[in-house]
């Protein structure tokens, strides 16, 4: 089983970015589980969110404590909220930042990805809505959902809520995204 | 099959298959976490999905009045509620009983204030287990929808108002797989609602329902409740096998689910999404040798004391993994379960409470309570971490 951390601030949508996640894996055959943890919500406090995938239904209800992967929408959190908890040395982290993982996260000794979603969020859609941008990252840097299943999910997701043109401002951020991770 | 899975989020499971059982009237009042469940309901309405009269009340006590007022006019009603709401709704819910009116609700389970908590624990259902509604607990999403579907069945075969329970944030606010039945194919298992002749409330041959009893009267009118309720555990088996031909998946036999407790020297005993943890574990332990089992309550009113004492025969222990407790006593399902068994088992059998307000519930803490069950102390086991 693999498990996925989101950290991010309320209003970010990292919950959204947890069910698209969820999504793209079931489209390419997985199982999935994922949860927000409600902390008081309001915009701006720090907001987790877990996703599992597995090959067969996932049983158990247990939060997320020894992630595989660690996704920070937001790079101030790393300070205040303890988000390399439970990370062991396999764990990869992927930060929404245009620093380098030494600045972000000094001292820290495992896999960091800083990836400068925050830029490519702005250039593309024009706001600083980053979770679909993260997606294409954390899916080029998995490797466990392919890029089509991202984009199937962001249309199916997000189409019933957002005209076109912001679906297609998303997809395009994405594929920006997934692009720069080589 | 006219049905395909998709990843959703329980509440939005739940308001789709409500959608697709066509109530007549939906009357609610938002409360966390039912919350998402008449938020979906509201916008189908609007959008022209779904034609139910939508009434969005000032309270739980005003939505209860109103499925009950509408329920009994001869029509199908919903509402859903969580927490101090369902305890809002409470005289109400004793009345809808009473008048033996077929209301489904579903109770996003919850915590009970103070100190105010509006994260996940089963408090709130478990409190008004006395109504003389059933009570229905769902382990997964796809359970909460299909519980749904029983749930009218029941309730309209009975004329007995029916609670599905599924854990707030735990069920509700998660992501997963689910299969939605479609319209057509819940019709081979559910007609539409017919109400039985002479029995609904009409202005052309006006009567009263649930009017006064006096002490010659209602001592008799609460016992045929109570016989009715108990009787439902025959019905529930029996609708729950048709489930099962139409749809192609059910649970357990619709009482009671038990898990690799065949060989077991200790079961566990709980319901909810709990159980699906206790499973995981389980499998863990067995790879270590230990012979664990579950067995999973899905009907806690009518209670199924047969088929528990059956399924607990065997065993050494048994350990009772609640998340609602009766204050001076122990946790609440232990109670019932011990009374069911009395002078029936040699098992021993603990009382465990997990998960109040919320707090996560580990896989080490069920593999916890699994050593400590063997471990007489005579006192109420609260496992926090």
């Amino acid at each position: 089983m693999i498990e996925i951390r989101i950290h991010g601030r309320g209003g970010q949508g990292n919950v959204t970015l947890a069910e698209l996640i969820a999504m793209a894996a079931f489209y390419n055959g997985k199982q999935v589980q994922a949860f927000p943890v409600f902390g008081v919500e309001r915009k701006g406090s720090p907001v987790t969110a877990f996703v599992k995938i597995n090959d067969k239904f996932i049983r158990s209800r247990e939060q997320v404590y020894e992630p595989d992967y660690i996704i920070v929408l937001d790079p101030s959190l790393v300070a205040i909220a303890n988000v390399l908890n439970g990370a062991k040395k396999s764990t990869i982290v992927i930060i929404n930042s245009d620093k380098l993982p030494d600045q972000v996260c000094p001292g820290y000794g495992g896999k960091i990805y800083c990836v400068p979603v925050l830029k490519i969020a702005l250039e593309i859609i024009g706001k600083p809505i980053i979770n679909t941008a993260i997606l294409g990252a954390f899916a080029r840097i998995s490797g466990l959902i392919e890029l089509e299943a991202a984009k199937n999910a962001i249309s199916e997701h997000l189409g019933e809520k957002y005209d076109k043109e912001i679906i297609e401002k998303n997809i395009k951020a994405l594929v920006a995204a997934y692009d720069y991770v080589k | 099959m006219n049905t395909k899975k998709q990843i959703v989020e329980g509440s939005h499971a739940v308001a789709e298959i409500m959608k697709n059982l066509r109530p007549a009237v939906v009357a609610a009042y938002p409360i966390t976490p039912q919350t998402h469940i008449v938020e979906d309901l509201a916008k189908m309405k609007d959008n022209g999905e779904a034609d139910f009269e939508f009434i969005n009340a000032e309270s739980e006590f005003s939505a209860a009045s109103m499925v009950l007022g509408a329920s009994a006019t001869g029509v199908r009603t919903y509402t859903a509620t969580s927490s101090q709401g369902l305890l809002l709704m409470t005289e109400v819910l004793f009345n809808i009983a009473g008048m033996r009116l077929p209301v489904v609700v579903t109770c996003a389970n919850r915590a009970i204030s103070s100190p105010i908590n509006i994260w996940n624990d089963q408090q709130d259902s478990v409190t008004i287990r006395d109504a003389g509604w059933l009570q229905l607990y769902a382990e997964t999403n796809q359970e909460a929808v299909d519980l749904h579907i029983l749930a009218y069945k029941l309730a309209e075969s009975l004329m007995l108002p029916v609670m599905v329970n599924m854990d707030g944030f735990v069920l509700t606010h998660t992501f997963e797989s689910v299969e939605i039945p479609e319209v057509s194919l819940i019709k081979k298992f559910l007609p539409d609602y017919l109400a039985p002749k002479d029995s609904t409330l009409d202005t052309a041959n006006s009567r009263s329902l649930g009017t006064f009893a006096t002490p010659e009267r209602y001592l008799e009118i609460r016992q045929e409740l109570f016989e009715d309720v108990a009787a439902a555990k025959k019905e529930i088996v029996r609708q729950n096998s048709e489930f099962k031909k139409v749809f192609g998946r059910g649970i357990g036999n619709g009482l009671i689910e038990e898990y690799k407790t065949k060989d077991a020297d200790i079961i566990l005993v709980a319901m909810g999404s709990v159980c699906g943890t206790i499973k995981e574990v389980i499998d863990q332990l067995r790879t270590k040798g230990k012979k664990v089992g579950l067995l999973k309550i899905i009907s806690f009113r009518p209670f199924p004391d047969v088929e528990i004492v059956k399924a607990l025969s065997k065993v050494k222990y048994v350990a009772v993994v609640d998340k609602a407790i009766s204050i001076g006593t122990e946790g609440i399902l232990a109670t019932e379960i011990k009374r069911a068994c009395y002078g029936q088992l040699k098992a021993q059998i603990s009382s465990f409470v997990v998960g109040l307000g919320g707090r996560d519930i580990t896989e080490k803490m069920i593999s916890d309570i699994v050593d400590l069950a063997k471990v007489k102390t005579g006192k109420i086991g609260f496992v926090g971490r």
